[in-house]
């Protein structure tokens, strides 16, 4: 029979036992339901926090600052209420106890005519409120004060306006700062899917592994297929439920940011999602799929080596080592793309994926940076592979009390003439 | 169809696990393999699988090596049971069948019936942890022979089974038998051995101790069992010249002698002392020769 007809058969049948399993459709749901709980975040808190809206008694002494305070929270969106309060401060304080009220706050004027004011609550630890109540007294204040000097407000907005700077790349062909904020965005999604792909996918490469090694099947599987296919054909059957997971999300993500389209536009374009470049899809695509492959094939010789599935965990802590410095260098990459220590992480092959990634996503660089990065990930990936699928022969035969790293040597053994 | 092992080594570092191993085993032939723990056997049926490299020798089978492109028409019953604990056994044993080059419904058609032969029809859609470990047993045996192997590996197949489902193997392991298959078999149980092969061999510390066909090996072990049934008392046949073994039995006593011929001087030597009820030579057990050859050398 060909190689490639058991390959198929190998990665079917991992694919369709692991799709039917309890852990896809819970790990599935949760996601999903984080997803949609992400895209509605905003209603969700609204109406979490809708229900502690109260109104706020003012007792204003001058009797002329509640007006404007009111006129300016008005046009500021908020769900804040004052209300006058006609009584004493101490009933105002009975009424604030009876929760009638969530706060009292008392409004006077000091000999200068400076604002002065007192917040009385049941407790002080609602600071949100405060500090609202806070910013519109600071701006009542400064327009008292602007009064007093006798400016116009139009010449106080002219002074408070933001100063406009544009940042021009005088360097022609490198980036403008559209393109660099649409590349951001892309570079950040596609370096949280290599990491979760990583972290979630690797992980459950060395638990079927081991879980057919525990099992002892795997010795009637080796008998009939090599064990370099059975490797491959096992991690290409997880990155396939790899692939129909991520499906799923973006699906539904997709049609989530569609429904709310209106919200959810603004965030959209700061991903850069909505006019990103070919090459750079085209460069994530390639880039993770590399990566995928790299920490696959580390994970799937990692489990290997366990005869227990309780030691996968503990068995693939370097692997999972690697990734979180990768996507540490990453996050510090992000900001500063041009540090030295993100240039030469660029070629080493397990930070590869990420970090030449950013560089080719935010800076402009000769492609033969690209070229020797990728060739030296896909020379690794092939030494890799052979190193891997020779501990694999060997390891899936090795049964021993204890896993670790020195069972390498005696798989590898195993697989000698002598 | 012949498998054949020609001077075949395997060495891990400094210890050697199969030293200078020749067979040769032809079609319609049950081969058995005897050996203590750790003498060699699956050392040796991972070698012939090629799941083992071999330090030195050659093993082909009709002529040609063995590899993954053969591996349809070969068979492996492992040791250590393997079988996915989660998976159903329809499931399970379709997808081991068709990695051996099977179709789908073909497979399906095979395991019904062996499930059927076994007795055990409703099996089908179980899980494998949920059945006995005997039962178990019957579901890893019909996965090693579903899809007609040419040449069957068998490492022990008959440990942990009840009385009668070794006898439900035993019929199957014939019936391949006689449809040509070559059955190379695994096991510590010598009665297992001396029912089932006409060959064997016997391996002690990976050194082929004793090899060749059942009838020659026992011949030329040379010794005799005697029993005696007598009135009397036999300790004196102890220290009789000739008699390397003496066992007291309830009735009498249980000998092994060098020859046939010590046992006509003993024969003379109880004449005139009593009534004897018993007196019989015997062929020496594989067991009896087993303990020889493997005993002798832990010595």
């Amino acid at each position: 029979m060909q190689p490639m007809n058991k390959f198929w058969i190998i990665s079917s049948h991992t694919y369709l036992s692991r799709i039917k399993s309890k852990m896809f459709y819970i790990s599935t749901i949760l996601i999903l339901v984080f997803i949609v709980l992400m895209t509605n975040f905003d209603s969700i808190i609204g109406v979490l926090s809708g229900e502690d809206e109260g109104k706020v008694a003012v007792i204003d002494e001058t009797g002329e600052l509640l007006a404007p305070l009111n006129s300016s929270l008005q046009a500021s969106e908020t769900e804040l209420k004052l209300e006058p309060f006609s009584g004493s401060v101490a009933e105002g304080k009975a009424a604030v106890k009876d929760e009638k009220y969530v706060a009292l706050l008392t409004l006077g004027l000091d000999e200068n005519r400076v604002l002065e004011a007192t917040y009385y609550a049941k407790n002080i630890s609602n600071t949100n409120l405060q500090s609202d109540i806070q910013q519109h007294l600071q701006q009542l204040k400064g327009r008292l004060a602007t009064e007093k000097l006798g400016i116009e407000q139009a010449q106080v907005m002219e002074i408070f306006s933001p100063v406009s700077m544009k940042a021009v790349a005088l360097d022609e062909s490198s980036k403008s700062e559209e393109e660099l904020n649409h590349a951001r965005g892309i570079v950040y999604v596609m370096l949280m899917l290599l990491y979760f792909a990583v972290l979630l996918y690797g992980t459950l490469i060395a638990t079927d592994v081991a879980t057919e090694k525990s099992s002892r099947v795997m010795e009637v599987l080796v008998s009939s297929v090599s064990p370099v296919i059975h490797m491959f054909a096992k991690i290409v059957g997880i990155a396939l439920l790899g692939l129909t997971q991520v499906a799923i999300f973006i699906l539904v993500g997709f049609f989530m940011l569609q429904a709310k389209q209106e919200e959810m536009g603004g965030m959209l374009e700061s991903l850069g999602l909505q006019n990103v470049s070919v090459s750079i899809l085209l460069y994530g695509v390639l880039f993770f799929i590399l990566g995928y492959f790299l920490y696959a094939t580390l994970a799937a010789m990692l489990g290997s080596l366990v005869s227990r599935v309780e030691e996968v965990n503990q068995m693939i802590i370097p692997m999972t080592f690697l990734i979180v410095i990768a996507f540490l260098l990453a996050m510090f990459g992000m900001g500063a793309p041009e540090a030295t220590i993100v240039t030469i992480t660029s070629y080493i092959p397990f930070f590869s994926p990420m970090l030449m990634f950013i560089r080719v996503g935010l800076l402009d660089i000769a492609i033969w940076e690209v070229l020797l990065s990728i060739g030296i990930l896909i020379a690794t990936i092939l030494i890799f592979a052979v190193i891997g699928a020779r501990v694999y022969k060997g390891g899936v035969l090795l049964y021993g009390k204890s896993s670790s790293l020195k069972d390498i040597k005696k798989a590898l053994q195993l697989t000698k003439r002598e | 169809m012949t498998l054949l092992l020609n001077q075949v080594k395997k060495r891990f570092g400094k210890h050697v696990a199969v030293n200078n191993l020749s067979l040769e085993i032809p079609a319609n032939e049950m081969f058995g393999f005897l050996g203590g723990n750790g003498a060699g056997k699956t050392t040796t049926f991972r070698m012939i699988l090629g799941l083992l490299d071999r330090t030195a020798g050659e093993i082909t089978w009709n002529g040609s090596p063995i590899n993954y492109e053969t591996s349809s028409s070969i068979g492996y019953l492992p040791e250590e049971r393997g079988l996915y604990p989660k998976l159903r056994v329809k499931e399970q044993i379709v997808y081991l069948a068709r990695l051996r080059g099977m179709g789908k419904n073909e497979a399906l058609k095979e395991l019904e019936y062996w499930l059927e032969r076994f007795k055990v029809p409703d099996y089908l859609n179980q899980k494998v942890e949920e059945l006995s470990k005997g039962n178990q047993q019957k579901i890893q045996f019909i996965s090693s022979v579903i899809h007609k192997p040419k040449l069957l590996i068998l490492d022990e197949p008959f440990s942990g089974l009840d009385p009668i489902n070794v006898e439900m193997l035993k019929e199957a392991v014939i019936d391949l038998k006689n449809e040509g298959t070559s059955i190379v078999f695994s096991s510590h149980r010598m009665e297992h051995v001396e029912e089932l092969c006409e060959n064997l061999c016997i391996l002690q510390k990976g050194n082929p101790v004793v090899q060749g066909s059942l009838r020659q090996i026992k011949r030329s072990f040379g010794k005799k069992n005697l029993a005696i049934h007598a009135d009397i008392a036999l300790d004196f046949l102890k220290d009789f010249q000739g008699v390397v073994r003496y066992k007291q039995t309830p009735e009498g006593c249980l000998l092994q002698i060098t020859s046939e011929a010590v046992s006509q001087e003993i024969f003379q030597a109880l004449q005139g002392k009593g009534f004897v009820r018993k007196f019989a030579l015997e062929e020496p057990s594989l067991q009896d020769i087993f303990i020889e050859k493997v005993g002798a050398t832990y010595e």
